[in-house]
């Protein structure tokens, strides 16, 4: 409830410090200070201490799952806003409203870490979309972002008429729409019920990227400006993942064994088109995008198994996913050109950022003693428990076998091939600084995960 | 970890790592190689003193353990046997040799290329030591990154692609290697990876078919067997003579070592249903790499394959499941390690001095380099299993075991052998005498370092040849656990 309030004032008081001042970059810092206070507030909740009491009717709920959610969160847009000020302030000539923008979309992000209704479930989608088209289309002299505004919210306005169609059937089936009342009905799964919830699961996979509902993606990810990418790639699929993992295990936890094997289908197909259309990117954006489908079928295999090492695993994904694709975004929206070879020789110019690149690349592959590995490792490790499904699991690992193709293409141009020219660009000493603590973070992680994970309980 | 003397030989990996780290940050190459040696030579030293301080009954000399992560019941436990030992031994022999012999000024960035093998060490080690599963792989996979960074950076020309290939191939075998140690982590009564919990796993005839393929993969393109051989040549040609000698020498035993301690003594029911094949199949793979060799005019390649049919000949004893056989492959592995590396060197010495390892452009070094052409002689012949070398008792003591199994593999793998001879012989010929080619005109004889290194190789080839019966006292309370599923008494 903290995070929600705090989020959703600064980001009016974002909006009016556009008025105050013209420095760019005390916007910037207004801003930092602003997601390390919702953050502060997140944990001040974490620890019991609400701000506000009031009565929520049941409509919204803070769990410690969902706190740690919210602080995983909140933490990685900490360490977005400190990498990519800079260009956050290039990409406008009001960076304020922008900044005002994602305050808004935190707070949706909070309202969906404690939802118990379906209306909530709704409103804390829409408060994240609507921000979102327009941070896609930002650049607004560039066609291409143009295109992905709009492509981004006609399927979003789609796949949200989807969810409520879904949601007005679960209503009209079970006469409530808090997540319990919905979970009492499906008890016995009428057509009525069963197509409330597989509209629910069209739109979920949607908002997730989960093929075969993923053709947005990729245009819309590479059509947006770099850096407000970055924000949709990692945040925002988290927190639509998150949704769809406590949609799911609430409301339908009961009937696991009616949907599990289209979720199962569906992992298994974004699995292996997002990592073999990865695999002919030239441009490093598209393939980060097209790895970003991929890293959605691996959370998918979490919501397929729902169990507590799904849990556990959703909350590390969700961590070394978002901070190893925030870092590989934040260098890319520095470099003019985005393909493969633009890369080359880059140790070579800039070894300290090279390193940290190196190791969110080994993280997102899945290479142990990073997060990324453990994140995996519990995705599998759920799976496996339903012995009958081990072909799941072998999908998964050919996939990440592929993902390695690519992923370790970028090492190749990075630390073994030379360098076509000399470097103009300059990273700065605090840049560095905070890229290195990512990457520092990452392997923390990957040594020892459990000091994420027994957060949750 | 420190505070119980008895756990010291947890500093086999402690001290690479720590080297390592610290090796990035060293910006003199003498400092880092003075580094690197002194952090191989402790090791060393641990080695030894733990041979010493070794209990008669050698099983479980010491075990590190805390726990690492309690959530899934992974414990960092380690533990010292006659099989650990022997390949800990052997790591510890080959880094220091490794490190003596790199001339300064021949790698650039000295520092990370010290750093990245000490990491590779850390990982052999935690590979040979590791009690747990997931500890286990732990260091599969951190022996596998640095050699892919230490091949693509420093390698020869086709580099990146060779070794990338390299890579593929063995990370996907250890993911297949994840997945069986998971599922085997699940469906067991206990909620821990330690291997005592592994070995009392109760799996019915299917899931042990399942897990040995997925296990057996994992394995087979480490060592590499055939038909999983592919990338090893291009791997062993295009990575610097260094790394191939710690790929050849230490890293394909991880393989033959993943077989004896986890594939055999997990899946007995499988192991029995596919060892007759899997040992055809394998001497089949050691013709056809023999057979390669003979025709192979790079030398860096000859080598290369006539490691696929030694190694092949150690996996094939394995499967045959007798103790003669496995002690045999327990004291190979030791001896085929330092021959290959015996081989390595100087293969390295012609290539740094005549710029290439083509055989058809070398002759006559003999006449400039006897000392040289003497180690060599040593050498091929420990290659070739003559007796009175060392690979000759294990040789011999496999060939047993293939023959107690079925005699006319047994006669098959004989082939091998006599191909081998062929093609080792081959090689010195036209390597070593002959007319002098232009290639080896400017041929100096070998300095000190290597002379030095080459002599302790060579003494181990005659010593262990002449005198085993060390080793196998060494090595004789390590057989019984790994076959204990099969002898029903």
């Amino acid at each position: 409830m903290n995070a929600i309030i705090i989020s959703a004032l600064w980001g009016v008081l974002m909006m009016y410090t556009g008025f105050m001042t013209s420095a760019k970059r005390t916007v910037s810092l207004v801003a930092i200070i602003g997601v390390v206070l919702v953050f502060v507030a997140n944990w001040l909740e974490y620890l019991g201490l609400s701000f506000v009491n009031m009565d929520m009717m049941g409509m919204l709920q803070f769990n410690t799952f969902g706190l740690v959610f919210n602080g995983i969160i909140l933490f990685s847009t900490l360490i977005y806003f400190l990498l990519s000020s800079t260009e956050i302030e290039k990409s406008s000539h009001t960076p304020s409203d922008l900044y005002a923008l994602m305050f808004f979309v935190l707070s949706g992000i909070s309202v969906i870490a404690g939802f118990q209704s379906l209306l909530m479930l709704f409103i804390g989608i829409e408060i994240i979309s609507i921000p979102l088209y327009v941070l896609a289309g930002s650049d607004k002299s560039n066609l291409k972002s143009n295109e992905a505004a709009l492509k981004y919210f006609l399927m979003g306005a789609f796949s949200t008429g989807l969810m409520l169609m879904g949601i007005a059937l679960l209503y009209g089936s079970s006469g409530s729409f808090s997540l319990e009342g919905v979970a009492a009905g499906v008890g016995v799964l009428t057509p009525m019920r069963a197509s409330g919830m597989v509209l629910l699961l069209a739109s979920m996979s949607f908002k997730v990227s989960a093929a075969p509902f993923h053709f947005w993606t990729p245009d819309v990810y590479e059509g947006s400006p770099t850096v407000y990418t970055s924000f949709m790639a990692t945040v925002v699929k988290s927190a639509a993942f998150f949704a769809f993992l406590k949609l799911f295990e609430s409301a339908f936890g009961e009937v696991h064994g009616e949907w599990q094997m289209l979720v199962a289908v569906i992992a298994a197909l974004t699995l292996i088109i997002g990592n073999i259309t990865a695999v002919f990117q030239q441009s490093v954006k598209r393939m980060l995008s097209y790895s970003s489908i991929a890293q959605a079928g691996f959370m998918m295999l979490g919501v397929f198994a729902l169990n507590t090492y799904a849990k556990q695993g959703m909350i590390l994904y969700f961590a070394a996913y978002s901070l190893a694709t925030i870092a590989l975004f934040a260098v890319l929206a520095k470099l003019k050109d985005h393909s493969i070879e633009a890369l080359n020789g880059f140790a070579k110019q800039h070894p300290v950022v090279a390193f940290s690149v190196l190791i969110s690349l080994l993280s997102l592959a899945g290479i142990p003693l990073t997060a990324g590995f453990f994140a995996k490792y519990y995705m599998l490790l759920a799976v496996l428990k339903y012995a009958e499904l081990l072909w799941l699991a072998l999908v998964a690992i050919l996939s990440a076998a592929i993902s390695v193709y690519y992923y370790f293409r970028l090492i190749q141009a990075i630390y073994f091939r030379e360098p076509a020219a000399e470097s103009e660009l300059d990273f700065s000493g605090f840049f560095k600084v905070v890229m290195v603590f990512n990457a520092i973070l990452i392997l923390v992680l990957g040594i020892h995960p459990d000091w994420l994970i027994k957060l949750i309980y | 970890m420190f505070s119980a003397f008895d756990n010291f030989p947890a500093l086999l990996i402690w001290l690479p790592l720590a080297g390592a780290l610290l090796s990035f940050f060293i910006r003199s190459e003498i400092v880092a190689k003075t580094t690197a040696l002194v952090v191989s030579a402790l090791s060393l030293g641990i080695v030894v003193a733990s041979l010493f301080y070794s209990d008669p009954k050698f099983y479980q000399l010491t075990q590190v353990s805390y726990v690492w992560l309690p959530g899934i019941g992974s414990s960092f436990a380690l533990v010292l046997d006659g099989l650990t030992t022997t390949l800990c031994l052997l790591t510890a022999l080959v880094f220091p040799m490794i490190f003596l012999l790199i001339p300064k000024g021949r790698f650039q960035s000295a520092n990370n290329f010290y750093g990245l093998m000490l990491l590779t060490h850390c990982g052999l080690m935690g590979v040979f030591m590791a009690a747990d599963a997931l500890v286990f792989y732990l260091f599969w996979e951190l022996a596998l990154i640095p050699v892919y960074f230490l091949s693509s950076i420093w390698g020869g020309e086709k580099r990146i692609k060779a070794t990338f290939k390299f890579f593929i191939y063995t990370f996907l075998g250890s993911l297949f290697l994840l997945i069986g140690i998971l599922y085997l982590y699940l469906h067991q009564n206990t909620q821990s990876f330690s291997i005592v919990s592994f070995y009392g796993a109760e799996l019915t005839a299917t899931e042990q078919t399942w897990l040995f393929l997925l296990f057996f993969v994992a394995f087979a393109i480490k060592m590499p067997i055939f038909p999983f051989h592919t990338w090893q040549p291009d791997a062993y040609e295009q990575a610097p003579t260094p790394v191939t000698m710690v790929l050849s020498a230490v890293m394909v035993k991880m393989g033959l070592f993943g077989v004896l301690r986890w594939l055999i003594p997990l899946f007995p029911l499988a192991v029995k249903n596919f060892n007759t094949t899997i040992i055809i199949v394998i001497v089949v793979g050691m013709i056809y790499a023999s057979l390669i060799a003979i025709y192979q005019d790079n030398l860096k390649k000859l080598i290369a394959y006539s490691s696929i049919a030694h190694i092949g000949l150690m996996a094939a004893g394995a499967f045959t499941l007798s103790s003669v056989a496995i002690e045999g492959i327990l004291v190979q592995m030791f001896n085929h390690g330092i021959n290959i590396m015996a081989l390595w060197i100087v293969a390295d010495i012609i290539e740094q001095q005549t710029g290439t390892n083509k055989i058809s452009a070398l002759g006559g070094i003999a006449k400039k380099a006897p000392m040289l052409s003497v180690f060599l002689v040593i050498a091929a012949f420990a290659n070739i299993a003559l007796p009175l070398t060392n690979a000759f008792v294990g040789e011999f003591m496999i060939f047993n075991g293939l023959y107690q199994f079925k005699p006319w593999i047994a006669a098959l793998a004989g082939v091998s052998i006599i191909l081998s001879a062929v093609y080792t012989l081959n090689m010195v010929k036209n390597v070593f005498y002959g007319e002098s080619s232009a290639a080896v005109t400017k041929f100096t004889d070998i300095s000190r370092v290597q002379v030095s290194v080459l002599s302790v190789l060579t003494i181990f080839i005659l010593i262990a040849g002449i005198y085993p019966t060390p080793m196998f006292e060494f090595i004789s309370d390590a057989v019984g656990p790994i076959i204990k599923k099969y002898n029903p008494n």
